[in-house]
């Protein structure tokens, strides 16, 4: 990559002056103790410097705004631009967290009317909002699930059951919460092997964390007799919220019997995401965990044309697990969400799903009828599905990575590859619902065109991105000796004020 | 088809087990199993002296793809790791029968060691991975 930092564009004295204040901010109220004594050391750069190095940057990106993104598992949708308008109100803007609640009843009423949508979409008794990204959500449902245990004197059961192909987040989860994870093996259809799940559960059992659909793209066939082994033994269903694109408005985990479950509403409800998001992993629950949902949650009291809202908190939900954020979780975060649901309407949601599937499975055949291998033929695909790209490895030795490197020349952000790792050699493709089918016709062209050239130009599949700003990374040089320092001190071009 | 050493057994999860005749085993991965996790860049190695049951998870092997768990073939304790793969976890992708070696037990019983694959076995294993 060829673009400076912006230190690097830095020359003592340039400066922006348009930019600077008219009058100089005094310090006289700050005690001599806690100023500095050396410069702050920021670039001394022009407006112009500024201007073409962050556009530069920006022209380097490869996003959803600039390319189709269908990263597996992830969920990469549009972002509409009326969800940002909307949360960038300057009543919403300039609302600060610590004021009284009778000054945010417009704010607080949307919350409110989001925790409503979500129980109902989802089937659930209860929704907070507040953990701030989809692995606190994770981390919420699963504190919850021990609380509601030790609130019973049921101390024994510390086992939380992860099927193999689950992801990494969900056992992680569960030993950050001091649980033992114990792994159920997939079938040779992508279920959970449910004569291997009798063997495992039992009176340690403290309950089942799942997705569905699973990981592998495919819907959990014997969800209702899962749900019902795993009550039966005492534990609790937890729905990891990753895929709920694909039933949004059409199937309600609550009716599937889960108990706890988290939403990314980043992923499903199309807030910012990727780059960091912020994300928000919203938690929905179940009757029986009601009193043990994280902190604050909107309630709602006189109704009708004069409803009034407040904050719950310790004394309305008295076994909460507690708070995961000092206020109300990303709170501009859920009002894009919030946005998109309103925009959607309830009918609007049920085209989310079916078009998200109808594309993943447009997808999935066309790329079967150009001759590539899925992992699980026989079943339909969800909102995601799963090629393996083993047979080109054996046949003509370009792996996975090559051909999603090479994607990038294309135009496409690769699928994601290696993941999960039941499927070697594996591309997770999850279109979503807002690509046309012109553009999912340029991706199988350009899956094509890659196969084509495996067979004929190896080299340039293997020295794969040649087109973009950065080539291919030393993967394994970056994981060992990662640096990121910028060394400030050996090219100083500061001047000393 | 990967190297599968004669004198050595197997698990199903892709560990070797070398009996080295002092009541000690030393466990390593396998060709087939580094070279379907591609690069390492980090081996977590348990301490020596503790404990283990047959099917425990032992050590962390993770590579530019994924991070996998390496179990105890049988039941034991830890009594010395190959402290080399802390700089150097390439090793294991390098030689994973020599040099890469990962750790080794002073077992309980010797007769475990009966349960576990020969060459043959294993090797099925692999191919039908393959398939």
């Amino acid at each position: 990559m060829t673009e400076k930092l912006i230190f690097e564009h830095s020359r003592p004295g340039r400066a922006a002056a348009a930019q600077v204040p008219a009058e100089a901010p005094t310090i006289d109220d700050l005690p001599a103790a806690m100023r500095r004594d050396t410069p702050l050391g920021l670039p001394e750069v022009s407006e112009l410097d500024v201007v073409r190095h962050y556009t530069r940057l920006s022209q380097a990106n490869f996003s959803i705004d600039t390319h189709f993104y269908p990263l597996g598992s992830c969920t990469m949708k549009y972002n509409p631009r009326a969800c940002n308008t909307l949360a960038s109100l300057p009543g919403f803007l300039n609302r600060h967290p610590l004021a009284p609640a009778s000054h945010g009843q417009g704010y607080m009423a949307c919350l409110y009317e989001l925790q409503e949508m979500l129980k109902t979409v989802t089937g659930m008794a209860g929704v907070s909002l507040t953990p701030m990204a989809g692995a606190q959500g994770e981390f919420a449902g699963v504190a919850m699930i021990k609380a509601y245990h030790e609130a019973r004197g049921d101390t024994e059961r510390t086992e939380i059951l992860v099927p193999d192909a689950a992801h990494g987040t969900n056992p992680a989860t569960a030993v950050m919460c001091g649980c033992k994870v114990v792994e159920i093996p997939t079938d040779s259809d992508g279920d959970v092997d449910v004569d291997a799940l009798a063997e495992k559960i039992g009176p340690k059992t403290a309950g089942i964390m799942l997705t569905n659909p699973s990981t592998l793209g495919v819907f959990e066939q014997d969800i209702l007799t899962i749900s019902k082994m795993i009550h039966e033994t005492g534990g609790l269903l937890y729905y990891d919220g990753a895929n709920l694109n694909a039933i949004l408005g059409k199937v309600r985990p609550g009716d599937m019997g889960f108990d706890v479950i988290h939403m990314n509403l980043h992923k499903t409800f199309s807030t910012p995401h990727g780059g960091g998001g912020p994300g928000s992993g919203a938690v929905g629950v179940s009757k029986r965990l009601l009193d043990f949902m994280p902190i604050p949650v909107v309630g709602c009291s006189g109704g009708g044309d004069d409803p009034r809202y407040h904050w719950l908190d310790e004394t309305d939900v008295p076994h909460s697990i507690g708070r995961l954020s000092a206020f109300m979780g990303n709170a501009g975060v859920l009002l894009r969400a919030y946005v998109y649901a309103r925009l959607l309407g309830r009918e609007g949601m049920q085209r989310v799903s079916e078009f998200a599937t109808l594309n993943s499975n447009y997808l999935m055949t066309r790329l079967k009828s150009a001759g590539f291998d899925l992992a699980f033929p026989d079943r339909r695909a969800s909102h995601e599905f799963i090629v393996t790209l083993k047979r080109q490895k054996a046949e003509l030795d370009v792996s996975a990575t090559d051909f999603a490197k090479r994607l990038l020349d294309y135009g496409y952000h690769a699928p994601t590859i290696y993941f999960p790792l039941l499927v070697p050699e594996c591309f997770l493709i999850e279109p979503t619902e807002t690509e046309s089918r012109e553009t999912l016709d340029g991706f199988v062209e350009a899956m094509v065109a890659i196969w084509n050239e495996a067979k004929n130009d190896t080299a340039t599949l293997t020295e794969a991105p040649v087109t973009l700003p950065v080539r291919r990374l030393d993967e394994v040089t970056a994981a060992k000796n990662l640096d990121l320092k910028h060394d400030a001190a050996a090219q100083d071009t500061r001047s000393v004020a | 088809m990967s190297e599968i050493p004669k004198d050595l057994s197997y698990t199903k999860t892709h560990e070797w087990v070398s009996n080295d005749g002092d009541g000690t085993i030393t466990i390593g991965i396998t060709e087939y199993a580094q070279g379907s996790l591609g690069d390492l860049v980090f081996v977590e190695l348990p301490e020596a002296g503790s404990k283990f049951a047959a099917g425990d998870a032992v050590a962390v092997v993770e590579s530019v793809k994924a991070a996998s768990d390496i179990y105890a073939p049988v039941e034991g304790e830890i009594v010395e790791i190959n402290e080399d793969l802390e700089e150097s976890p390439e090793r294991v992708n390098e030689d994973p029968f020599g040099q890469g070696w990962l750790f080794k037990m002073s077992i309980v019983d010797p007769e475990h060691l009966a349960d576990l694959l020969d060459a043959e076995a294993y090797g099925e294993i692999v191919e039908a991975e393959q398939d």
